[in-house]
């Protein structure tokens, strides 16, 4: 019987099994961000470690940083701390930094991939759930807390269970207008937001074959929102066509080993997989969700349905209404599920020589995911066909998809939203609420100044 | 500075109830205090959205009800701690004098995060959880008694089962919860996994 990826990467990682089922898991690739690695830094310096291997560590500000263009912008004293302590911490543990003061930061699940430092059989920690991006290359990755962030800095190694492995096929044609966005939450509304745990999510079929890097990253992006610790798709020639030449990436002789190998931590044809799922593309459509979990979505031209608890309360929905129509406040288009190039570029595409303006009750913020993303658009002029049509274009970070900067949601604030979460309070304020969308269908809702179908708002291009 | 002698056998001391399933990360801590750069003074953040929300309708959260005052065993429902993987909730829990949670299921990372800072989340069916809030609601004087040895849990007469995956349970008994030290004696093992990995040649 066959191997999966998931079983050969964990394998080759593994230092010991330290109680039954329990393993030492070695970490080949360690992220940081100036949110949880404070306190991990705080309790190395109390007990006088040092990290272990600074070379295989490295670190973004994403969460607090300003997007307002100037990096020492902060009206928060707290978010200023953690940006200066992160470059600090950085620096006097040996890490290397993408440093916002000489214009590299971004989210660093943007950042790592986009530098080639996110390759096929690794296994990637960091201290944040969405971790889980990086498995698009065909790595176990997955987010920690900030103990264990403590303890990759100070040993390299995590302890780990192993996690059971589902086999989500997606087969079939996507219809125009529908994205990798809208596949990840039909995804999660088919197998529930916790329908994962307990799994990683292997994704495969000719779907996602045909996938580029950055729709495969937006997918496994989300594989922790339908509750699996990590998801992952099998390396093949577009994810050695995406590595090839990155900054990171091996090179000449060095290359062609990595690819030998990297094609030999793909899952055998006859693996063993715990579970099976076989999801059929062609009935996805462009998907809005409704709720204050990311499960609780439906297709634009669905209803609300009828639930128990407070949730249509807050959200401010009546059971059997339409989803279309609904105002919006605020529109956002970034984060690492949907802050890439191509996610900027087919929004651009609706845009451009249109004329079409924002509505003028609607805020609409632009955030590229990393300084590389945004100066790629800059240099296509794309930043101009945003703010012709009245959206901010702004600097890079996570924005208001969490609300840590001064990017965030007010009072009961509708906002349609191209990021992850759409828990209460997830963009700022308590009382704010999230429409999770593809960045197209944000930047129709932005316009209309409603949520809208964006196929027909948009009509072909 | 060794953490690792604290073996965990058993917690006792009264209990709080605090009701509802998917009672997220956010919740628990609202996101706008991750940023603190340690954790000192977190719990004065715990739940505090919802406290706020609980005064607002006239009502009093159960972190603010008296008779729950100095209460060390949280009582949960489904799926508490779901959400984000971030530490500052269970350590916003911890710090208010929490020492374990009781609940029908838990958030996977968040029950992670519980156990490196020695602060078990144990599982027990959903027909335990409701008899164990109503003991507590009822009487909140209750002494509960978590035993971790023999997975039960015992306010006064009565006795409950609970469960604990039995990795984590090991390593509150044998008090080897605070990873660091166990993972750093693998030494010269790590760096020999490091180097047989592919491409390090
Ligand atoms: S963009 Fe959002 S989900 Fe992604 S790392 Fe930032 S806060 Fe987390």
């Amino acid at each position: 019987m066959g191997q999966t990826l998931y079983e050969k990467v964990f394998d080759r990682h593994v230092v010991r099994e330290v109680t039954p089922g329990q393993y030492q898991l070695l970490a080949s690739l360690h992220l940081l961000n100036e949110v949880s690695s404070p306190p991990a830094f705080e309790a190395l310096r109390e007990r006088g470690l040092k990290v272990r291997h600074p070379a295989m560590t490295y670190g973004s500000s994403d969460h607090s940083i300003s997007t307002s263009g100037r990096h020492d912008d902060y009206a928060d004293p707290m978010a200023a701390e953690q940006v200066r302590t992160m470059g600090r911490n950085m620096a006097e543990f040996g890490a290397s930094y993408f440093d916002p003061a000489a214009g590299e930061h971004g989210i660093i699940h943007v950042v790592a991939p986009e530098r080639g430092l996110t390759q096929p059989g690794a296994v990637i920690v960091c201290g944040d759930s969405h971790t889980s991006t990086h498995g698009a290359f065909g790595a176990i990755a997955f987010g920690i807390g900030t103990s264990q962030v403590r303890d990759v800095l100070a040993s390299q190694t995590l302890l780990m269970e192993k996690l059971k492995v589902r086999r989500i096929e997606i087969t079939g044609r996507l219809a125009p207008g529908v994205y990798a966005k809208d596949v990840a939450l039909h995804m999660i509304h088919v197998l529930g937001a916790k329908g994962g745990i307990g799994f990683a999510y292997e994704f495969g079929g000719d779907v996602v074959d045909r996938f580029s890097m950055e729709e495969r990253m937006t997918l496994c992006n989300l594989a922790i929102e339908a509750g699996a610790r990590c998801g992952y798709v099998n390396p093949d020639q577009t994810t050695f066509e995406y590595l090839e030449g990155r900054d990171h990436a091996p090179r000449g002789a060095a290359w062609d080993r990595a690819v030998i190998e990297w094609q030999r931590v793909r899952s055998d044809d006859d693996a063993d997989y715990d579970d099976r799922v076989v999801l059929h593309a062609d009935e996805v459509e462009p998907m809005v969700t409704w709720g204050t979990s990311p499960d609780q979505s439906v297709p634009v031209g669905g209803s609300i349905p009828t639930v128990d608890g407070d949730v249509l309360d807050f959200m401010g929905f009546t059971a059997g209404e339409p989803i279309i129509g609904t105002r919006i406040d605020v529109a956002f288009i970034g984060s690492c599920t949907n802050g890439r190039l191509s996610d900027f570029e087919a929004v651009a595409l609706h845009l451009r020589d249109r004329n079409l303006r924002v509505a003028p009750h609607v805020r609409a913020l632009v955030v590229p995911g990393s300084r590389r993303v945004r100066t790629a658009l800059v240099e296509r002029g794309l930043d101009q066909v945003f703010l012709d049509a009245g959206f901010q274009f702004r600097d890079a970070g996570c924005s208001l998809c969490c609300g840590m900067n001064a990017d965030r949601l007010e009072g009961r604030e509708v906002c349609a939203s191209s990021s992850n979460r759409n828990f209460r309070g997830r963009q700022g304020s308590p009382t704010g609420r999230t429409l999770l969308m593809s960045p197209v269908m944000v930047a129709a809702a932005a316009i209309a100044g409603e949520v809208t179908d964006a196929r027909q708002f948009f009509g072909a291009v | 500075m060794n953490r690792n002698d604290i073996r965990i056998h058993r917690i006792s001391g009264r209990g709080i109830t605090i009701r509802g399933d998917d009672i997220d990360t956010d919740q628990i801590l609202p996101a706008r205090y991750l940023k603190a750069i340690t954790f000192a003074g977190m719990e004065a953040h715990a739940f505090e959205d919802a406290r706020a929300a609980a005064k607002v309708q006239g009502g009093v959260h159960p972190l603010d009800q008296a008779r729950f005052a100095g209460g060390k065993l949280l009582f949960v429902n489904r799926n508490f701690g779901c959400g984000s993987s971030r530490e500052h909730a269970p350590q916003s829990l911890h710090r208010l004098g929490i020492a374990a949670v009781i609940g029908e299921s838990f958030g996977e990372i968040f029950a992670g995060n519980c156990v490196a800072i020695g602060m078990p989340c144990v599982q027990a069916d959903a027909d335990t959880i409701a008899a164990l809030q109503r003991i507590n609601d009822a009487a909140p004087e209750t002494e509960f008694v978590l035993d971790l040895a023999g997975q039960t849990i015992t306010p006064g007469a009565c006795v409950f089962a609970i469960t604990l995956a039995e990795g984590r349970r090991q390593q509150f008994l044998g008090g080897t919860w605070d990873p660091t030290a166990v993972l750093l004696a693998a030494g010269p093992l790590i760096e020999q996994t490091l180097a047989e990995l592919p491409g390090r040649a």
